[in-house]
């Protein structure tokens, strides 16, 4: 149900996640921000367990802080990811999360990364991915479509033509999205999309 | 207290809600009353039984996971029941040469049937001369990495030297038994030179069991296919280039006889004085 996309462009990444919280058949809100931003330049889109969602995007955020604090520096986005898996992997066999993340971030150094943590502390660097049902959509529209050195522009576009896909395909689709992205100028909002419904959607157009 | 109404007290402690047909019989409620006296399976939230000892130790919870079971179904697909082993899907295998030895993977990191990616690490070096590729579950593969390199890092600064493969080995094998009751669901394959440059090879089993062998050793969802492919292949004291091309024939046509893995092989090759590492392209399905 709760869909998050993310690709990373040539020194930026964009992470869309849509914004309906969902409880059984009730809809509670449809803004939720589910990509949150940890730092100057970290997002972390995150689906899964509402509660467990939103507890441990806040610790990992809390944690990054309190780093920086100690440091003077902020931790890396490869440094985050990490953390952020040992956390999950460490409550794995306790009490565990049920969040799936996407960790995008910018260094100076590497340029932009991004990272799928599954919710068993599954840990790897992709250049794009998707979590939820919009997943069995998305990957292979992701296959077809992407290139590394993409642009701002042609990644949004590409993230579009995702959520168009959603939109049109999946029986429940969430009907709002928020879009953000992350690149050297920090991480910031990026886009909203709505689904309007005036017009019935047309299947997103792929040049072989 | 009739037998009758501790069944109807039973059935109304029921967790789900369920609409109950009119004209139960009694060997039907018999049946319900003894499923819930039955040992407990508990089910994880994606449907796979295997965080066993974590559930166990919270009884309490167990309503709340049940009761979620309705927006569980609706959350995730249902899924094949799949073991725990074949949830990330993998094929490792290790192969001995002359004085030298070779140990390769697949490259597929999958959820079930949906493949996330196509350049996973399946095979990490402890020292220049010691090689471990892990199968299994993924994330127990990461975590088991990292407390091994851990731990050899330790003994390398007590004993000032690089872990034998003998012991390293019983290393692993310790550390696995230690969780024989909540084990890593992983199937480890160690490689490595020894004294005099002697190859090393052994896998064990997710508890620690070591097996020995002076040909080859396979792990992973393609176990079977390795073992076929190898065993035909494998021929003793073959050179570096002829180890390469006979692990890198045995991976290849295994994993292609197994849909949870292949996507591309990576084979490490080791002699005493280089390592030779190579990605193959294979069949990407």
């Amino acid at each position: 149900m709760e869909c998050v996309i993310g690709v990373v462009g040539r020194d930026f990444a964009v992470v869309a996640a849509d914004t309906s919280a969902v409880q059984s058949i009730l809809v509670h809100k449809t803004d939720e921000d589910k990509v949150m931003v940890l730092d100057s330049h970290k997002l972390m889109g995150a689906s899964g367990e509402p509660g467990d969602r939103v507890q441990f995007t806040e610790f990992i955020q809390k944690n990054l802080h309190l780093y920086q604090f100690r440091n003077n520096i902020p931790l890396s986005t490869a440094a985050t990811a990490n953390f952020t898996r040992g956390e999950l992997a460490t409550a794995l066999r306790k009490n565990p999360y049920s969040v799936n993340i996407l960790l995008a971030g910018f260094d100076s150094d590497v340029g932009a990364s991004m990272y799928y943590i599954d919710y068993i502390a599954t840990f790897h660097k992709i250049e794009k991915g998707a979590f939820g049902y919009g997943s069995y959509f998305c990957l292979s529209l992701m296959d077809k479509l992407y290139r590394p050195d993409m642009s701002v522009e042609e990644a949004v576009d590409l993230v579009d033509k995702c959520i168009k896909e959603i939109q049109l395909r999946l029986v429940v689709a969430p009907q709002n999205f928020i879009v953000k992205i992350v690149d050297k100028d920090g991480a910031r909002e990026y886009a909203k999309r709505a689904y309007t419904g005036d017009t019935p959607s047309e299947a997103a157009t792929v040049t072989a | 207290m009739s037998l009758d109404s501790d069944r109807d007290r039973n059935a109304k402690r029921r967790w789900l809600p369920r609409a109950e047909p009119k004209g139960w019989t009694s060997l039907d409620l018999l049946a319900e009353q003894e499923a819930h006296l039955r040992p407990h399976k508990p089910k994880s939230l994606c449907g796979l039984s295997f965080l066993d000892s974590a559930f166990h130790s919270r009884h309490r919870t167990r309503r709340v996971q049940e009761s979620r079971l309705q927006p569980r179904l609706l959350r995730e697909p249902a899924a094949p029941a799949m073991s725990i082993f074949e949830y990330n899907g993998s094929a490792v295998v290790a192969m001995v040469g002359k004085n030298c030895f070779a140990i390769a993977s697949d490259r597929r990191l999958g959820v079930q049937l949906q493949t996330i990616a196509t350049d996973f690490k399946r095979v990490f070096k402890i020292h220049d001369k010691l090689y471990i590729g892990l199968s299994g579950l993924a994330t127990d593969a990461q975590t088991l990495y990292q407390r091994l390199v851990f731990r050899h890092k330790l003994y390398q600064l007590r004993e000032e030297r690089d872990m034998k493969p003998q012991t390293f080995a019983s290393l692993v094998s310790a550390l696995l038994y230690e969780k024989r009751f909540g084990p890593y669901f992983c199937q480890p394959v160690i490689a490595g030179l020894g004294e005099d440059n002697e190859p090393f090879i052994c896998t064990m089993d997710c508890i620690g069991a070591k097996e020995l062998a002076k040909d080859f050793v396979v792990s992973g969802t393609a176990s079977e296919s390795l073992y076929g492919a190898c065993e035909s292949m494998y021929k003793p004291n073959m050179e570096p280039d002829e180890l390469f091309e006979t692990i890198s024939q045995a991976l290849l046509s295994s994993v292609d006889r197994d849909c949870l893995s292949g996507w591309g092989g990576y084979v490490l090759l080791v002699t005493p004085t280089e390592v030779q590492e190579r990605v193959l392209k294979s069949r990407m399905d």
